[in-house]
């Protein structure tokens, strides 16, 4: 590879052009007219206007995606994540115009890609998945039959769902003919597929993952875990590694099973299966991410590695030059999504960056996509930076992220950063005991008092 | 009868209508959904009354303050 398309956007366009320029490969980046003033823009070697802001006609633009890389003469593509990252059509459409698609296989892609298909796969290879039923269900009387064997309460998710969306919690009979209905319908709307199954509730649920790698020699190493059990209707707001929840053992075993997941689909490339872990330890597959996360930088903090170059050295073929036993945490790392919106309403809030001054702390990483000047649009995610914090201990990690957040200057638009600094000093969050329903829970706590 | 507006609490765009002109509205009750960074955000009109105009097509895009919606 001596040339990468880039088909993203903001900081992960931007975090992956550091890593292209360090490989000596040069970099194209695409943008839409909204964003051709952004960094990534300018920071990349060659850069090709695709379209107009919305992504539909821009970054999910597939003709104009490959066009771009046939004028520029690349040979490789990166998709980053979101957009068309997990898009099984769009990886085979690079392979078939003669590109290499860093990520995995397209039919790998596609099986992930499917919830009720990945259980499957999972549940053959003898890698735990949450109870629930087998295939999909046909309608909801079917729906209520399965869900009294499973037991109530049941989650009825959407098997194309992805972000929350056609996923909820439901308690009897009645309520689910009610439920059914509903999220099948969102479902075919938001992913044009209304294949819906059931899974047993998990109580007081973290959500722990692994990193994982798998070269094209059959070599695959898993890279620790990353705690992502803080999130605000199914978006991460903070992750951590290592999990301050799991107790060796647990974090041996639900690494390994990670490996045997990666192992079940023929997996190739960096990868992150996530789990489902209850009160009791007891862990489940939830999904696979067949891609780079948000939340990598985490796991590069407390290893030292470079995922972006391991990605690219599997694309080339190359085998993975790393035992496990020489993948080790030797620090703790935090990461938080600053995010443009509202901190008490949550609702977004785009705008024109006027000042824009990033802390200089050392132990703190920040991978940011934007600058003073800059328009934050209502196109794309809120998303505008990562803090990425680390430290011998958590306590000096997240007094570290503390001290960033608060030296974070940002005017022109609203952020959430003052909302980001009440959960670093929850004492709930410090003492490292939170589940997914940390937020909610704090929400509570305010009204009651 | 006194004109009531119902405006925008953030820039987006609107991607649903869920009154036309005629329509009576409760206060409190959805009557436009826009979108912005990737969120869906229903707007409320905050007054009981009746639909007189809706400002807005499906596509448009706002901004924090743009009137959505008319009533008396």
């Amino acid at each position: 590879m001596r040339k990468v398309l880039v088909a993203n956007r903001g900081e992960i366009a931007r975090r992956i052009i550091r890593t292209l320029k360090a490989e000596g490969i040069a970099a194209v980046a695409v943008y839409s007219e909204a964003d051709k003033d952004m960094p990534f823009v300018h920071e990349a070697d060659e850069a090709v206007l695709i379209g107009p802001p919305p992504v539909p006609q821009s970054y999910l633009n597939v003709e104009a995606i490959l066009a771009a890389a046939r004028q520029t003469g690349a040979d490789g593509v990166h998709p980053g994540y979101g957009l068309l990252s997990e898009n099984a059509a769009f990886a085979e459409r690079c392979r078939e115009a003669g590109l290499v698609f860093i990520g995995p296989a397209p039919d790998v892609i596609a099986k992930m890609g499917d919830k009720v298909t990945a259980r499957e796969i999972m549940r053959r290879a003898g890698v735990p998945v949450v109870p629930g039923c087998e295939g999909t269900l046909a309608d909801a009387e079917e729906a209520v039959a399965r869900a009294r064997e499973i037991g109530y309460p049941v989650m009825l998710k959407a098997s194309a769902g992805g972000g929350g969306i056609g996923m909820q919690v439901v308690n009897n009979d009645e309520d689910l003919r009610q439920a059914f209905q509903s999220a099948r319908g969102r479902a075919k709307a938001y992913f044009g597929n209304d294949a819906m199954f059931l899974e047993k509730y998990v109580q007081n649920p973290h959500h722990i993952e692994v990193q994982i790698a798998a070269d094209h020699h059959g070599q695959i190493l898993h890279i620790l875990e990353r705690e992502c059990s803080i999130q605000r209707r199914h978006q991460k707001v903070l992750e951590e590694s290592p999990s301050p929840f799991l107790d060796e053992q647990t974090r041996q075993r639900i690494c390994q099973a990670a490996v045997e997941a990666a192992r079940a689909v023929g997996y190739t490339g960096v990868g992150t299966v996530e789990f489902i872990v209850d009160e009791a330890k007891t862990f489940y597959f939830l999904e696979m991410n067949t891609r780079l996360q948000v939340e990598h930088p985490v796991t590069e903090e407390i290893t030292g590695l470079d995922l972006v170059k391991l990605q690219l050295d599997i694309a080339r073929n190359e085998p993975l030059r790393l035992r496990q036993e020489e993948i080790q945490a030797h620090r703790h790392a935090i990461e938080v999504r600053i995010c443009a919106e509202d901190p008490n309403t949550f609702l977004p809030s785009p705008g024109r960056i006027e000042e824009y001054r990033p802390p200089q702390v050392e132990h703190v990483r920040i991978d940011d996509g934007v600058e003073a000047g800059i328009q934050v649009t209502p196109y794309y995610d809120p998303m505008i930076a990562k803090v990425i914090a680390s430290g011998e201990t958590r306590e000096k990690a997240a007094a570290r992220l503390s001290d960033a957040l608060k030296a974070f200057y940002i005017s022109g638009i609203k952020t959430n950063i003052p909302f980001l600094l009440e959960v670093l000093d929850d004492p709930v969050f410090r003492a490292g005991t939170y589940t997914t329903h940390f937020v909610q829970n704090r929400k509570k706590a305010q009204h009651g008092s | 009868m006194t004109m009531k507006k119902v405006t925008a609490n953030m820039a987006g765009t609107v991607i649903n209508l869920l009154v036309k002109a005629g329509d009576s509205v409760q206060a409190g009750q959805d009557v436009i959904v826009l979108e912005s960074m990737k969120m869906e955000v229903p707007i409320q009109s905050e007054a009981a009354g009746t639909v007189t105009d809706v400002k807005v097509n499906i596509g448009d895009f706002v901004n924090d303050g743009d009137v959505l919606v008319v009533l008396e």
